[in-house]
């Protein structure tokens, strides 16, 4: 059994030091640019004047690379599927033990009750203004549900409602791709921001529909973030 | 010089994290492993986009718009990178639930106690 190991080992080792050369001489030859290439310079020039964003980053995934974000949604809640699906045959009886059979202590739920409300409405700020600050609605998500996972920790026996949750997703899902719809009959194409009127540049409700996507995507990620924990921590000890 | 030490540090996570996930028995440690490389993936690809004596692509009082293609750093690697840590984490729920699902049959996450795929 050792001797298996180790000669396992070496050959990983030997594997790996053959992906070291490569990636040695990818950095050793690697001088950064001194100008944008062409894709990002049309970003840099143009995102303000055609999308009103602040954040370059933003208006790249929302509205010009918005049908690939739509696809990572669609991944994510795939995801979030999947895990409910092979873990909900193992899932602990109602008003069962769970994984967090431990009782959380005091300081916990505590701390739950004053902190909760704070990560919600930070989570909330982050993604409401992801066309202005770093952030957007895949972060804000997952604030929101580093919220939730705070709340299954201090009450480990309170089971959430999965409807509500599966609406939040199912709804803010369709919204979204109905005003990327809306973008194809009011604007420029599917996704297009222009459906809402740009406003006054670094303002709040500026940029389009951007503001209002992201808070979609907010709401689907918290959600789907929340269903995985959720379907991890449910499951019956084994 | 700064990105060159993202990238070293980036490659370096790469292959730390496969070599835990080729060696180590327990299955744990490997998802672990693969979490760990595909930071390292996404190090580099960020380091990918520094451009030297630039600023971050978000236009405020910093980065008048007009002059903004010669102020900001490459914002298509960082959206890159957003799009990769949101699957990633997709993945690595996927991999905790398989896990789950292989200690319930064996009550085990030693891989060496799975030998139906092994010849």
């Amino acid at each position: 059994m050792t001797t298996k190991f180790t000669t396992r080992s070496f050959v990983a080792l030997v594997l790996l030091a053959l992906l070291g050369v490569a990636f040695w001489t990818l950095a050793a030859g690697y001088t950064p640019d001194a100008e944008l290439n062409r894709t990002a310079a049309y970003y840099a020039e143009n995102t303000a004047r055609e999308t009103g964003a602040q954040n370059i980053v933003t208006a790249i995934i929302v509205t010009y690379r918005g049908l690939d974000t739509l696809g990572e949604v669609t991944v994510l809640f795939l995801t979030a599927a999947i895990v409910a699906l092979v873990l909900g045959q193992s899932k602990a009886p109602r008003g069962g033990s769970g994984s967090g059979f431990l009782p959380s202590g005091e300081l916990l739920q505590t701390g739950t009750k004053m902190l909760l409300p704070i990560i919600m409405l930070f989570g909330a700020y982050v993604f409401v203004n992801g066309h202005l600050t770093p952030g957007g609605g895949f972060q804000g998500g997952a604030i929101l549900a580093s919220g939730i996972l705070l709340l299954l920790l201090a009450e480990p026996k309170r089971r959430f409602g999965h409807a509500l949750i599966s609406r939040v997703e199912s709804v803010s899902g369709l919204v979204y791709v109905l005003i990327g719809i809306a973008g194809i009959v009011l604007a420029g194409g599917f996704l297009d921001n222009r459906i809402l009127p740009l406003g006054t540049f670094g303002a709040l409700l500026s940029a389009g529909a951007i503001p209002l996507i992201y808070t979609l995507i907010g709401l689907k990620v918290g959600a789907e973030f929340s269903s995985i924990l959720e379907s991890l921590e449910e499951t019956e000890d084994a | 010089m700064l990105p060159t030490i993202a990238m070293a540090t980036g490659f370096a996570l790469i292959l730390m994290g496969l070599y835990g996930a080729l060696t180590h028995r327990n299955i744990l440690r490997m998802i672990l492993g693969f979490t760990i490389a595909s930071t390292g993936v996404n190090v580099v690809l960020v380091s990918v986009g520094y451009m030297p004596g630039r600023t971050a692509p978000i236009m405020d009082s910093a980065v008048p718009v007009a002059d903004a293609a010669a102020r900001v750093i490459d914002p298509v690697p960082q959206a890159l990178v957003l799009t990769a840590i949101v699957i990633g984490l997709g993945v690595t729920a996927l991999m905790l639930a398989y896990a789950y699902r292989l200690f319930r049959i064996r009550h085990s996450l030693d891989i060496s106690k799975f030998t139906e795929l092994k010849w």
